[in-house]
């Protein structure tokens, strides 16, 4: 089994929402289309049930072409953002409706709902109707309803989206457990980037109708490939600073000039050697990796601190260097306070360079 | 949707006898007529008037059977007639429009045209002028294609005057349900038929009864086109009515009484039979859900 999409288009009117995307997703795979409201994603979950028709490419469910078949055809199981229960219809029928189309007996359709009744603990609000449930319940009734079948994948959308926080993480850890058991193509679209880097076995990054980089959650987090993956990904926000390259020797040690007369240098990689002095870049450093210092470095630009916001275990500081505002994340024993003067630190293995064209020139390991 | 109503008696007293006091005075008027049926001609008649009085049933004998004046002898009227006429006429060209204005509806809501908008309003149009404007072409087409004084041309006129509103009501009502669980219903197997018939129908049957009751009140009651567009074995009760005033023994109003009494009953039940869904469907997409 596996979903394939080739040069998957959709178009409403004169708006591309899906720009020709490709997608494998293997047997067993989780993937997770992650993205901003508006950026194709949901559109694609569609095309791949069938609800949606493509515009141009082809859908491949186990390597067949589907692209002409009805939802009920395509023999997928696709969970809705607000569950979608039938209202009329208890849990129990709720959950055996999918198999009335499959024709089974009434035997063996008592037997699979008890099976999924105790896979997600529903056992005691099998009598109820939707109306009568809580958010959490009516999100495990959607789910099971779309593993009762035996399809050839599932696919999700917003799963969790209108759960509490802490019913988030509790359904988060379920979820995942049912589908490894499962072990089909899976497809969750969300917008939630914890809840993709925790699910998922590969992200797919995605923007205005493209896929920005597809790959493991570590590493879309760790080597983002352009510019927008590197500040999607991650909270808090990447720091993302533009800088002028004032020349470099070529074993990589390069000179950034900032604007405000600052300048750094750090040994990043002989690639930045390719770029031409004067050429700008973006310097992207993760809030963690930021490091302080009380003396002037090489390396660092002189800051101020504007604001303190404790988070518990870490603290996170706002820095700021007469023009670029930088997010420092440090453990919450540091002391800081606002006002102070500090020395910022690039170091320079946990510092990502992007060119002119948002292009990644230099990742992280 | 599970929304709780208030239990009965919770309102508290102040606001019940409002209620009551407001309640009485609209219905006071139908109240008198329901009185004056059962009240002979003199004390129909009596100054000041009689609010106690013995109820007689001669007026609801004389509605199907009167007295001839000339010969003396009792004949049948063809009132019984008039009100299988209403009552056919009615819920024919209601139902009529209900189903080809939910189908429609469905359509202008689930799979919207280019300037669907602009077909809404054009349907709306329909309504925007007083009937009485097109009664004569209507009438001339009418004689010329020999549906005048037909059930069919009634029942067509009727539906026809029934649809817009119907469409318009209905589609409101499917604009408020979720689209995901239809094509939930379609993942798990179903086709468009059963997605309309099984999943989308049942839940705006509250809908549905409200559109319903609305387009039979208004229809029952229509005398205009009734009176120049139905024949002597189409004729409907308002026609009828209106009828029985004037002549050579002045107005009889314990008859009339008695048949606007008896021409009440049917609206009543169906309006009685549906007062659930009726307050449903006219509370629907009001409160948020």
């Amino acid at each position: 089994m596996s979903i394939e999409l080739k040069k998957l288009t959709k178009r409403f009117g004169s708006l591309t929402a899906v720009d020709a995307i490709d997608l494998d997703v293997g047997d067993g795979e989780v993937l997770c289309l992650l993205g901003p409201s508006g950026c194709g994603k949901t559109t694609t979950l569609r095309m791949v049930a069938g609800l949606e028709a493509a515009s141009d490419g082809d859908v491949m469910l186990g390597g067949k072409r589907v692209n002409e078949l009805a939802p009920r055809e395509r023999n997928v199981a696709m969970s809705f953002q607000f569950y979608a229960l039938y209202p009329s219809l208890s849990v129990a029928e709720n959950l055996a409706f999918p198999l009335y189309a499959e024709q089974l007996s009434g035997a063996e359709i008592e037997k699979r709902v008890a099976q999924v009744a105790k896979t997600l603990q529903l056992e005691n609000i099998l009598k109820r109707t939707p109306g009568q449930l809580a958010e959490g319940e009516k999100q495990r009734v959607a789910v099971g309803r779309s593993i009762i079948r035996d399809p050839q994948c599932f696919l999700f959308d917003e799963p969790l989206s209108r759960l509490d926080v802490q019913l988030r993480e509790e359904m988060r850890g379920e979820i995942k457990e049912v589908l490894q058991d499962l072990s089909r193509p899976t497809v969750i679209v969300t917008h939630d980037q914890l809840e993709a880097l925790t699910m998922a076995d590969r992200i797919a990054v995605m923007r205005d109708g493209r896929i920005e980089q597809v790959d493991t959650p570590h590493n879309v987090f760790q080597s983002p490939s352009n510019l927008f993956v590197a500040g999607f990904i991650g909270t808090p926000q990447m720091n993302l600073v533009s800088a002028t390259l004032k020349g470099s020797n070529g074993e990589g040690l390069a000179d950034f000039a900032f604007e405000g007369d600052q300048s750094l240098k750090i040994k990043v990689d002989p690639a930045v050697s390719q770029l031409a002095p004067g050429a700008t870049v973006t310097l992207g450093i993760r809030p963690r990796n930021l490091e302080m210092s009380q003396e002037p470095t090489e390396d660092s630009l002189s800051t101020k601190i504007d604001m303190v916001e404790p988070m518990g275990a870490e603290t996170l500081a706002h820095m700021n260097d007469g023009h670029h505002d930088l997010r420092l994340v440090t453990d919450w024993r540091v002391p800081l306070a606002e006002g102070d003067h500090v020395h910022t630190r690039f170091p320079p293995d946990t510092t990502h360079i992007f060119t002119e064209d948002e292009q990644v020139l230099r990742s992280t390991p | 949707m599970a929304r709780k109503h208030r239990e009965i008696g919770k309102a508290g007293w102040g606001y019940t006898a409002i209620a009551s006091v407001i309640g009485f005075i609209y219905f006071f008027p139908v109240l008198w007529i329901i009185l004056t049926a059962f009240k002979t001609r003199t004390d129909a008649l009596a100054v000041p008037p009689k609010l106690f009085f013995t109820p007689t049933f001669e007026n609801f004998v004389s509605v199907f059977y009167r007295t001839s004046i000339t010969t003396g002898t009792a004949q049948a009227t063809d009132m019984g007639l008039y009100f299988f006429n209403s009552i056919f006429i009615a819920f024919t060209s209601v139902g009529l429009a209900l189903i080809v204005g939910t189908l429609a509806a469905y359509a202008f809501s689930r799979y919207p045209l280019k300037g669907n908008d602009t077909y809404l309003f054009i349907i709306l149009t329909t309504r925007m002028m007083p009937p009485i404007v097109v009664i004569i072409p209507i009438f001339l087409m009418f004689r010329l294609s020999g549906l005048a004084g037909s059930y069919w041309g009634i029942i067509l006129l009727y539906t026809a005057f029934n649809i817009p509103f119907s469409v318009w009501l209905v589609k409101s009502f499917f604009d408020e349900l979720n689209p995901e669980i239809e094509d939930a219903a379609r993942m798990d197997g179903a086709n468009e038929r059963r997605v309309f018939f099984n999943f989308c129908i049942p839940q705006i049957l509250a809908g549905l009864s409200a559109t319903f009751v609305f387009g039979l009140i208004l229809t029952w009651n229509e005398f205009l086109f009734a009176l120049l567009l139905t024949g002597v074995e189409t004729r409907t009760v308002p026609v009828a009515m209106a009828r029985t005033l004037g002549g050579e023994v002045g107005v009889d109003y314990g008859l009339l009484a008695a048949i606007v009494t008896l021409f009440l009953i049917p609206i009543f039940f169906v309006t009685f039979l549906l007062q659930n869904q009726l307050l449903r469907g006219v509370t629907f997409g009001t409160v948020k859900k």
